[in-house]
């Protein structure tokens, strides 16, 4: 009986949990995404790189913050930060929308356009952040560290197998729960979410029912830019922040908003955690957790992992793939682009 | 008109760069420099650890230039480059610039493997330029075309990986899972590590290479801890992945005891970690003899905190350098090539840390020197330092030295 909750302990502890606070940072991002290309009809790549800027405006702000003393222990003081960064973030995303793609939407520039001109802008936020805060690693943590330390956990319950949960991991959770649910509620029930609804769905119907395109454009950004803002910070929070590693976040981003189906709010954020778990459950080794299980003499003696780590992004890459070509839909049937 | 115009400028102009050359030539042999490139990674994954590296490479230059007898009274110059540690394009481009627009004579540096064995092989090999590495310490470096250029002051990992194996079998762990970053350093010293704990009869359940540089190391961690080992041997840098695996490991309680190599041993290691790292051992080329000793109080003199890892190395790359100029009796660059062992190995005076006024000396009136320096130096047929490690415990929150292999 030990063997089995060692066991599931085991697998909670390096697949559950890292899976699921992986899975809502993505599903934040891919929200993001996926409403962009469903209002403004491009693949914003830029977005990585937003949520890089939110996130180094959250932490000048915790730093200035901490320097003053504040604290509001055990969580951490980026939260009182978030709502300056997603301001911020605001800011910044309307600026660009107005000096570049209210250029090329009035001109009805075709969406290739778009994609090449979000590449633009994606390397001259990179700039901007890295000039701004530098490539390097920046911890802005404080407070608590955990909920449950595996030692803790360990000697409670008097199991082999540790289980640790860091506050940073399940205030990812709680917050994208908060923020996932605030969000369908404005789509479904609220009039300016109707109208973004039916502005995605058939942009001439809307327009001839009196919708506002510019209105429409303008909620877009803003419910992009502090999507971004959040995961962003979330992600920094409970990993580190590097504005390396949010460029190489928007594969994953945007292999999860397409196997969700591009442009359906719900399907980005199943897509989100089918990409984490992919990730986490084909790169982990069963070894150990198979030798909790199976008789001593059918335990395995090789590691039984699937795919090295090493080939965790590729990962994103063989799903993307395999959904254009089967599904290109994905599974909540959105455009396909 | 035109004609005999012509024949007036030239004439001038010949008179000018004569009187000019004639104006020159003096000045350049009393107070000429002879520049010496530095090149680290002073951005980068390494980039805590190369400040005091470069300071104390130019201790040794600044002790040259002041002791006023390199080559009657010339100045020894550093000029630094940037290695990055990471991107050999930039290394090489910044060696080519250190070559060609700088014209240094030679070139301590540089500090990483992969970017010491591309500049090696573009352009300081094919340049005729000598470079003495303090910290490159791939195996594969032994083997390079280097056509007798490339020396380092720091052994090769292929005794690291020995010399960990041998620390680790006579703690009595024999089983372990090893993560090594993914290029040059981290492969050479996973092999040798590999194939001498394997020949102690240990046994390693899982060798696994890392990527620098990623935010996230959990599925890293878990694939590791899932191999059943108890102890992580990290072969990785203390500023990149190497940290991250650790931390995530401490996080996540798969390992609580790790070993590390000189890549990941520097305070700032301990101090992003914290009391986890307790009773973590490493070992790190060096040495507690007498020129080592020496070289703290020479560098502190200085105004250099000499206690790091390479630095002795560092000042002993530089010092390499000047003594064989000064053997050889000119910058010259092939000149020194061919003088850089006579000045480190026996026979002749032995000369420790503080004493280069002293061997230059002797070699300006013709003797011998055996540069011992703060590393014991002592280079191998292939132009490289034989050896000797500490073995370190971090110990309430400090790396403590507890022998000498």
């Amino acid at each position: 009986m030990t063997d089995f909750l060692d066991a599931v302990v085991l697998l909670t502890n390096f697949v559950l949990v890292p899976g699921v606070t992986y899975g809502s940072q993505l599903a934040l991002g891919a929200l993001g995404v996926t409403l962009i290309y469903g209002i403004l009809r491009f693949a914003n790549f830029a977005h990585g790189d937003m949520m890089a800027f939110g996130a180094m405006v959250v932490i000048f702000m915790t730093w200035w913050l901490q320097s003053l003393g504040v604290s509001i222990a055990p969580l951490p003081v980026a939260l009182v930060a978030l709502p300056v960064g997603i301001v911020a973030a605001i800011a910044m995303s309307l600026a660009t929308d107005r000096l570049v793609y209210r250029f090329y939407r009035r001109s009805k520039a075709p969406s290739v356009i778009y994609i090449l001109t979000s590449i633009g802008v994606m390397f001259v936020m990179n700039g901007i952040v890295r000039f701004i805060i530098g490539p390097d690693d920046q911890r802005f943590t404080d407070g608590a560290r955990f909920i449950i330390t595996a030692r803790g956990f360990k000697e409670a319950t008097g199991l082999h197998e540790g289980l640790a949960i860091k506050l940073t991991q399940a205030l990812t959770v709680l917050i994208t729960l908060i923020v996932v649910v605030a969000l369908f509620r404005f789509l479904q029930k609220s009039r300016t979410g109707k109208a973004m609804r039916a502005y995605s769905d058939n942009e001439d119907l809307a327009l001839l029912s009196g919708v506002s395109p510019e209105r429409v454009v303008f909620f877009a950004w803003l419910i992009a830019a502090a999507l971004a803002t959040i995961a962003g910070s979330l992600y920094g929070l409970d990993k580190s922040f590097k504005p390396f590693t949010y460029f190489q976040l928007l594969l994953p981003i945007f292999a999860s908003a397409i196997v969700g189906g591009i442009g359906q709010p719900l399907g980005a954020v199943v897509g989100g955690f089918i990409i984490a778990f992919s990730e986490v459950t084909i790169t982990y080794a069963y070894k150990k957790f198979l030798r909790y299980l199976l008789p001593d003499s059918w335990a395995p003696e090789s590691l039984v992992q699937f795919l090295s780590t090493d080939y965790k992004f590729a990962i994103s890459f063989v799903i993307l793939v395999v959904v254009l070509l089967v599904r290109p839909t994905g599974i909540y049937g959105g455009r396909s682009s | 008109m035109k004609f005999s115009n012509r024949i007036i400028s030239a004439a001038a102009a010949v008179a000018f760069v004569a009187a000019t050359g004639f104006a020159l030539a003096p000045a350049a042999k009393a107070g000429d420099d002879v520049k010496v490139g530095i090149i680290f990674g002073f951005t980068g994954p390494i980039e805590s650890l190369t400040p005091g590296m470069a300071a104390s490479a130019e201790l040794a230059m600044k002790e040259v230039t002041d002791s006023g007898k390199l080559l009657g009274g010339m100045a020894m110059v550093p000029v630094r480059g940037d290695s990055t540690c990471v991107d050999s394009a930039a290394a090489t481009a910044a060696a080519e610039r250190l070559i060609t627009a700088d014209s240094v004579a030679a070139i301590v540096g540089a500090d990483c493997s992969g970017v010491t064995t591309s500049i090696a092989n573009n352009t300081a090999v094919p340049n005729g330029v000598v470079m003495v590495s303090p910290s490159a310490t791939s195996p594969a470096l032994s083997t390079i075309e280097d056509k007798g250029y490339f020396f380092r002051t720091a052994p090769s990992d292929a005794r690291q990986g020995q010399v960990l194996a041998d620390v680790l079998k006579a703690r009595g762990i024999m089983n372990v899972a090893v993560t090594y970053t993914n290029n040059d350093y981290g492969k050479g010293l996973a092999e040798s590590f590999d194939n001498a704990f394997t020949a102690h009869g240990g046994k390693i359940e899982m060798s696994a290479a890392h990527e620098d540089g990623k935010g996230d190391y959990s599925a890293e961690v878990g694939a590791l801890a899932a191999s059943g080992a108890a102890n992580l041997v990290v072969f990785g840098y203390l500023d990149q992945g190497g940290k991250g695996i650790i931390q995530t490991s401490l996080d996540t309680g798969a390992f609580d005891s790790f070993i590390l190599a000189d890549g990941m041993i520097g305070q700032t290691l301990i101090d992003n970690i914290g009391a986890g790292l307790n009773g973590a051992i490493g070992t790190l080329p060096g040495s507690e003899s007498e020129g080592a000793k020496l070289f703290l109080s020479v560098a502190s003199a200085g105004g250099v905190d000499g206690d790091g890892p390479f630095r002795g190395e560092s000042y002993d790359a530089a010092a390499l350098i000047a003594l064989a100029i000064q053997a050889a009796g000119s910058a010259d660059r092939s000149a020194i090539q061919a003088k850089i062992m006579a000045v480190a190995n026996a026979p002749g005076e032995q000369i420790l840390p503080g004493q280069l006024a002293k061997g230059l000396q002797i070699l300006a009136d013709g003797g011998e020197v055996d540069y011992q320096g703060a590393s014991n130096v002592e280079l191998t047929d292939v132009g490289e330092a034989a050896g000797s490690y500490k073995e370190l415990e971090v110990v309430n929150g400090a790396f403590k030295t507890i022998s000498i292999h």
